[in-house]
């Protein structure tokens, strides 16, 4: 079961007076209070995981965001900021006896700055919405995470969030030009803007995956591009994963960075191709998707070596996308791995973790073999171009006790991740679901160091608490300078 | 003046803890090539950590490179060379730039340090962009470490960003792990010649708003495009407005051809080949068509677009001012005459102010960059926050005290 901070009851004792004191605050539908409606915001992508929240506040301005910190941090209540609710790890869980701050009403794109290649956004835009705000003009917003459609640029700047062309492309932090956050101390401070680089400290950077942990962004300036001209797709099959990966190395080290370079397995082969119909060849071990792009000139050239390097490492199939439509069908069986996993199983935990990809042949090895000991199947997707894997557990949570199976076999991979070299998450954010396991990749003094940043920004810890870190941070205590031989550190702080 | 030279990262562990016990601060210290970079403000201890080098693990294939902080550029550089690869934020060579000794040597961890990056940073970003992850000890002399060794990560807060442009005052950078690039099979830089500024910014911005992955677009005005030795020997006279392309030879002709008719109206242009190429771009990325000794150098970072009518407004109030352009615009290279009482810094902060950006004082005397501030002055809030984060790290202030900010 997962702990979270203890609850403060004189907080909901007040719950009353507080949602009055945001309703003058946020006028109208701005405060949802009624337990039917708070219900809709009780998780977020990690359904596993489910918490009334308080009182549910969807300020529509800067100056209500303001109000809204300055209130909390007075009286002392905790705060946790959503965007689109699609994460996850559970970042946006909401907390019995914290506020909701919902920012999906910030959904305005503000200005679109072509000579500038950017575009001034509220954090409630989604991911995709950017990109059809100035597709018309020939530019795009690179990182496209698989829930572009509904998730949130401001969601986005808190998991730093990738997609499967972000080796090419980048993660969100090298997308994102500049941010306008609220510090829970009811500050507005913009950071970066349409310029390169800061002045100061790189603040930028660290909001950008601070899992809403630091602040709450009000607005972001993205870094827009232009549209490659055109792009091909190539769909492999190998006899072996171990081949496949082979082949993914060779491409890097020929010099090589395709747009988009994903593999997949038997089983998660199998299930987009029953749903998708893609034409994805079934006798092989594990199908690779290469994604070139840029000039036409340079794409075919690209294709040709991609299909020789595929040759001469024993592919069994193949074959190049003749047509935009093609390349696209070759998208939509990856596009929907994870939906096509959901209809051969009731339920299915997604896991996250990256890895050395010389790894990938016996990381997968050691997950079957695990498969056995749990009981579970296992599929997966694989970001091949960058390590990033996505194993899908396959549970059904009617049987008692699978769900934790489930968890405990997901736990097991990531922690076979950082074991190989890799690490716990590669771009879904640690949140709730993968903060007990900080301690395998971190030590307590690592970890503390993170937190004292959180300290700079957040002292009484009142935003977003109980995400991230495994041991809840005490600013006073952190903040000392003492020598240590060694003995446990905080013995009295609780440990989730 | 004590120089510390650990032969390890824990002896500079040990080094630290001693400073801390006596509450000694620190300059830290590793090829001495950017001395002169940041204010004069220096501790009287050195802690030289040079001897922290050399390669600990380099994966091509992973694209993914390991080594101690204080390995030497030019060993990073040939090592990487050798298998086709770079670093792709081309950290630029400022020792001329910095007036370093010629003894001085770069090393990964001052180019870190520093957040460096040279003309691709337009297309491909700064250090901060590929530190994916280092080992460090912080200000209570506590190793410690973020990030990790592998291209895609979002465990835990991004300090990698923060280590990078800290200008070492948060913690002493032990061991650095960095994205590294393939090289491009090949480069050339198309030249037109003879714009005015602004037509120049906007045929940068033309060309960086098209798909042909420009990855260098900077202007030099006629007097300094006069300086750099590149265009001289290839005969390139009056300003010239460059624009690079880099990629597979096929690519890059294809590239290059639509882009000369793009520009055909604005004249015949000119060409650089590969080999010149990368020397023309290494003179820009090292500043070199600006240096003279008695000169204060700016570095100014603007909206892109706003550049040329930010320097029509500077060059009003400062008429000897020369400048050029980099990243399309987003870096206007600023050169101001010695005697100026502030180096130009008011005039430049106030205009800036209004355009948005940020300016930082590069190279000049030392009791100038004793007085005027080096860094964008911060607003007291955000300075607030500063020192919180700085103490969170160092809570003694020994790491490069005052480097960045007084009394940070």
């Amino acid at each position: 079961m997962l702990k979270m901070p203890p609850l403060d009851i004189s907080v909901m004792d007040r719950r009353a007076e507080i949602v009055a004191a945001l309703r003058n605050i946020v006028p109208g539908e701005g405060v949802i209070d009624s337990e039917l409606e708070r219900r809709a915001y009780d998780c977020d992508g990690l359904t596993a995981y489910r918490q009334l929240p308080l009182v549910v506040a969807a300020p529509q301005t800067t100056a209500q965001v303001v109000a809204v910190m300055r209130y909390c941090s007075q009286q002392g209540i905790k705060v946790v900021p959503r965007g689109a609710g699609t994460s996850l790890s559970g970042g946006a869980l909401p907390l019995e006896d914290g506020v909701l701050l919902s920012m999906s009403r910030f959904n305005r794109i503000l200005e679109i700055d072509i000579a500038n290649r950017c575009a001034v956004v509220q954090p409630g835009v989604t991911n995709l919405g950017v990109t059809h705000a100035v597709q018309d003009q020939g530019f795009y917003y690179a990182p496209d995470p698989s829930s572009q459609i509904a998730c949130s640029i401001g969601g986005n700047v808190a998991e730093n969030s990738g997609g499967v062309h972000c080796l090419k492309y980048g993660l969100t932090t090298n997308n994102v030009l500049g941010v306008e956050i609220v510090t829970l101390d009811g500050e507005v401070t913009r950071l970066g803007g349409k310029h390169f680089d800061a002045g100061g400290y790189d603040l930028l950077g660290v909001i950008v995956g601070s899992e809403g942990m630091l602040g709450v962004v009000t607005e972001v300036t993205v870094r827009i591009l232009p549209k490659p001209p055109g792009a091909r797709a190539l769909m492999i099959g190998f006899s072996s994963v171990e081949g496949a990966g082979d082949c993914v190395a060779a491409v890097i080290a020929a010099g090589i960075i395709p747009g988009g370079m994903e593999m997949m397995d038997r089983l998660a082969v199998e299930a987009a191709e029953a749903f998708i119909h893609a034409g994805y060849p079934l006798d092989c071990a594990a199908l690779l998707i290469v994604e070139l792009d840029g000039c036409e000139t340079e794409v075919d050239h690209l294709v040709e070596a991609v299909e020789t390097i595929a040759a001469a490492h024993g592919a069994t199939s193949c074959r190049s996308s003749q047509s935009e439509a093609e390349r696209l069908l070759f998208w939509a069986g990856r596009k929907a791995a994870f939906s096509s996993v959901g209809r051969i199983s009731p339920d299915y935990l997604c896991m996250d973790g990256t890895i050395p990809r010389k790894r990938i042949g016996e990381v997968l090895r050691r997950v079957q073999q695990m498969e056995a000991e749990y009981g579970l199947r296992c599929a997966n997707v694989f970001h091949a171009g960058d390590g990033n894997l996505h194993p899908l557990i396959l549970y059904d949570a009617n049987i008692p006790g699978q769900f934790e199976q489930a968890e405990a076999f997901g736990a097991d991979i990531l922690r076979l991740c950082v074991e190989v070299g890799g690490v716990l998450t590669g771009e879904h954010g640690v949140g709730v679901e993968k903060r007990d396991l900080m301690g395998t990749m971190f030590s307590d003094i690592d970890l503390e160091q993170q937190q004292r940043l959180k300290c700079a920004f957040d002292p009484d810890g009142l935003l977003n608490p109980g995400k991230v870190f495994p041991q809840l941070c005490r600013c006073a205590e952190l903040g000392r300078v003492h020598v240590r031989g060694g003995q446990v550190r905080f013995p009295d702080l609780p440990r989730f | 003046m004590p120089v510390l030279t650990p032969a390890d990262a824990a002896d500079a562990q040990q080094m630290i803890a001693a400073a801390v016990a006596e509450t000694r601060p620190l300059e830290i210290r590793a090829g001495a090539s950017k001395q002169a970079l940041g204010r004069s403000e220096r501790p009287t201890d050195v802690l030289d950590v040079s001897r922290l080098r050399g390669v600990i693990d380099y994966e091509p294939s992973e694209l993914v490179l390991t080594v101690h902080a204080a390995t030497p550029m030019a060993e990073v550089q040939t090592l990487l060379d050798g298998h086709g690869q770079m670093l792709s934020f081309e950290p630029p060579d400022w020792r001329a730039l910095l007036g370093a000794a010629k003894s001085a040597t770069g090393t990964l961890g001052g180019v870190v340090a520093c957040n460096l990056a040279g003309p691709r940073r337009v297309r491909a970003g700064a250090a901060r962009d590929y530190l994916l992850g280092f080992a460090a000890i912080n200000g209570r002399a506590e190793a410690w470490k973020a990030g990790g060794k592998v291209v895609k990560n979002v465990t835990g807060y991004d300090l990698c960003k923060l280590q990078a442009g800290a200008f070492g005052t948060l913690s002493l950078l032990t061991e650095l792990t960095l994205k590294v690039m393939p090289k491009p099979e090949t480069a050339c830089t198309l030249v037109l010649t003879g714009l005015d500024d602004a037509a120049a910014i906007e045929a940068l911005t033309t060309a960086l708003n098209t798909p042909h992955e420009v990855s260098g677009a900077a202007h030099l005005p006629a007097a300094v495009a006069a300086r750099a030795s590149i265009l001289r020997s290839a005969g390139i006279v009056g300003a010239a407005t460059a624009i690079r392309l880099e990629g597979p030879p096929r690519s890059v002709a294809f590239r290059r051809d639509a882009l000369a008719t793009l520009f055909q109206a604005l004249g015949p242009g000119a060409e650089l080949g590969a080999v010149d190429t990368a020397a023309f771009w290494a003179e820009v990325g090292a500043v070199r068509p600006l240096l003279s000794p008695s000169r204060c150098i700016w570095r100014l970072c603007p909206p892109p677009a706003s550049a040329p009518n930010l320097v029509t407004a500077l060059k009003a109030q400062l008429p000897t001012a020369e400048i050029f352009y980099d990243w399309g615009g987003g870096l206007i290279w600023l050169a101001t005459d010695g005697d100026d009482v502030d180096g130009g810094a008011g005039v430049i902060r106030s205009r800036l102010e209004r355009s948005g950006g940020h300016a930082t004082l590069i190279a000049a005397a030392a009791d100038l960059r004793a007085t005027t501030p080096v860094f964008d002055p911060l607003p007291p809030p955000l300075k607030a926050l500063h020192a919180r984060i700085k103490s969170g790290f160092d809570p003694l202030n020994l790491f490069n005290p005052g480097r960045m900010h007084q009394g940070l």
